[in-house]
């Protein structure tokens, strides 16, 4: 199949249902709406289950229930509906149920806006309920690289038993681009769901989903049970792109649209002579701290770019470990920084403007 | 020598582990209706049952179906999801007043709105059981309980009837409440969930049955004196019968 021009929020639907999602289960926030709207026709004309929920809590609540069942499902939502969906996400990670998440950030707090930001980092990469979790979460950066990953999330969710998120912007749902759906994405082993509660009990026992463990010493020995899903997650499954780095005298950081933005101001530096490049972070959780250790003598300076008011930056301290001085340019509020801003904040470091 | 004939046994609907309820609590009893009724309809193999969260958040170990454990109140919302996604399966929630009637409210509703395939067996018994008996929507005028200590007022909200009030819920199908005071009405209340059991069987919507319960822990009574108070009490509030029958098709 060529590639065709699709809204990011609709080709990121068809992607799910390319994918094989057998449910989708959502509430209408901005600047998400195309998305279940794409679903609503065609996740019917696929065979497939659509629900408009009553609130982004009832939509997680009946992924969860589909998940328990052995489905594939998804919801989708932006940054104050995500919020909502916490409750349900955290039972997902306790009751170890796959299921995908697809987040088109807007700004916040509160109600904050409908432009675009990065300012779920942290509700993306700390869990975001209650207790000891995480989600795997890729930040793409283009439509492509979205469908390209959604369509492999719903084999990581099920590989991990564990939410995967999709975390894009507003830029990313709203604008056009041309993709094509037959890229060849990485194959998972997968086990068939001998634990779901499908209510399918002719060869088997009773499935019981459940994240409840009154005995603490179960619950101590679930919590670590999770933890070293997480761990492989961080070991093997850290994903990110070493942009321009062989002989950088400073690196970007940065994530999702910034990163592309990020790519331009590489470009407008190069033509000034400046060596600069970027660690481009595709899992945001795992956060790829093994690319800093890759990074030659020659880079002296970090820059962290958001459309935040420094939340990866977070992130970015821990995995240099000290190692070089770090400055953060950010806008907010869904102002998307332009390729020449980051220009000046590079030429800026390097003149020894800007102290760390 | 005369021989032993069994007249009365465990259901197959239910586990061989004890359960987790107190002494007079009748929580138990309903269990026992639910499992009955699936068996003696041939549906068990079929079910998913949901946990809600209170005193009966752990009774995904007291059925012999497939179970899944639900966030408070969200159990109609769990539902959904599987009842989509394996329409062939029959779902129950099992939902007490604090989990329905206050944080699940939505959820209830709205799965009725979308006359969802699925049945909810909720139980009143008029208290937050689970957390040491703070009151609740379903608490009567007068009521002590640890949160309204001098008795339910005016001032706290008046208690809601909910199976009046989903019965005015046009995709509901069909909403009976009930009682387990007495051999005749644990009987009746049996034929209220087989009723609604099957009408999900036949894809005929979204089914709900009240029952009537005790606490007698949290209302400070004996087992005795608390199936009067249920009696004397709770249904002069929330009458028995019948608040929605359209099985038909049409409301009768």
């Amino acid at each position: 199949m060529a590639k065709v021009l699709m809204k990011g929020n609709e080709a990121m639907a068809l992607a799910a249902i390319k994918a094989g999602c057998d449910a989708f289960y959502g509430y209408p926030i901005t600047p998400q709406n195309e998305l279940p709207e794409y679903l609503s026709k065609h996740m019917a004309l696929n065979g497939r289950v659509f629900v408009q929920s009553e609130s982004e809590v009832a939509a997680i609540n009946m992924v969860y229930g589909a998940a328990g069942a052995g489905a594939r499902a998804l919801t989708s939502s932006s940054s104050p509906g995500i919020a909502l969906k916490q409750e349900g996400i955290s039972y997902m990670a306790g009751a170890e149920l796959p299921g995908v998440i697809i987040n088109v950030m807007r700004g916040g707090p509160g109600l904050g806006g409908i432009q675009p930001s990065q300012g779920d980092y942290k509700q993306i990469t700390r869990g975001g309920g209650n207790g000891d979790y995480y989600l795997y979460s890729l930040a793409p950066e283009s439509l492509q690289e979205a469908v390209d990953l959604i369509k492999e999330s719903f084999d990581i969710a099920d590989y991990f038993r564990n939410p995967v998120m999709i975390a894009v912007d507003g830029l990313i749902g709203q604008m056009m681009e041309p993709v094509t759906f037959d890229n060849e994405t990485p194959k998972w082993e997968l086990e068939p769901k001998t634990w779901a509660a499908d209510g399918n009990r002719s060869n088997r026992e009773k499935n019981i989903i459940n994240s409840l463990y009154l005995d603490p010493l179960m619950l101590e020995k679930h919590n670590l049970k999770l933890k070293a899903k997480y761990d492989v997650m961080r070991d093997k499954h850290q994903r990110y792109e070493m942009i321009n780095v062989k002989d950088a005298e400073i690196v970007i950081v940065a994530y999702g649209s910034m990163a592309r933005i990020a790519r331009t101001s590489i470009e407008i530096l190069a033509e000034k002579g400046i060596k600069c490049g970027m660690i481009r972070p595709i899992t945001i959780f795992p956060f790829p701290d093994k690319a800093f250790r890759k990074l030659q003598d020659s880079v002296k300076n970090i820059l962290v770019v958001e459309m935040s008011t420094g939340q990866m930056l977070e992130d970015v301290k821990i995995a240099n470990e000290c190692e070089r001085p770090i400055h953060f340019y950010g806008r907010v509020g869904g102002i998307v920084p332009e390729a020449e801003e980051v220009v000046s904040q590079v030429l800026k470091i390097i003149g020894g403007e800007d102290n760390a | 020598m005369p021989k032993s004939k069994t007249v009365y046994k465990r259901s197959e609907g239910l586990s061989l582990m004890d359960n987790s309820y107190c002494p007079g609590c009748t929580h138990g009893i309903i269990h026992k209706l639910v499992a009955e009724s699936l068996v003696e309809l041939e549906l068990l193999e079929r079910t998913i049952g949901i946990s809600s969260v209170g005193c009966s958040a752990l009774n995904y170990d007291f059925f012999s179906c497939d179970m899944q454990q639900a966030p408070h109140g969200r159990a109609p919302a769990v539902a959904t999801g599987i009842k989509r996604v394996r329409p062939n399966s029959i779902i129950f929630t099992y939902q007490g007043d604090g989990d329905l009637a206050s944080i699940g409210i939505a959820e209830a509703i709205h799965a009725a709105h979308r006359s969802e395939n699925i049945t909810i067996v909720f139980v009143n018994n008029a208290i937050y059981g689970m957390t040491g008996g703070q009151m609740s929507p379903t608490t009567l005028l007068g009521q002590k309980t640890t949160t309204s200590p001098d008795g339910r007022t005016k001032a706290h909200g008046l208690p809601l009837r909910i199976a009046e009030m989903m019965a005015t819920i046009p995709g509901a199908t069909y909403i009976e409440r009930v009682s387990v005071h007495n051999p005749q009405h644990v009987a009746k209340a049996k034929k209220a969930l087989k009723k609604a059991f099957s009408i999900q069987n036949d894809n005929k919507g979204f089914t709900l049955i009240e029952f009537i319960s005790t606490c007698p822990v949290n209302w400070g009574m004996t087992p005795k004196d608390a199936v009067d108070w249920a009696v004397d009490s709770m249904i002069p509030y929330y009458p028995l019968g019948v608040f929605k029958d359209a099985t038909e098709g049409e409301e009768k």
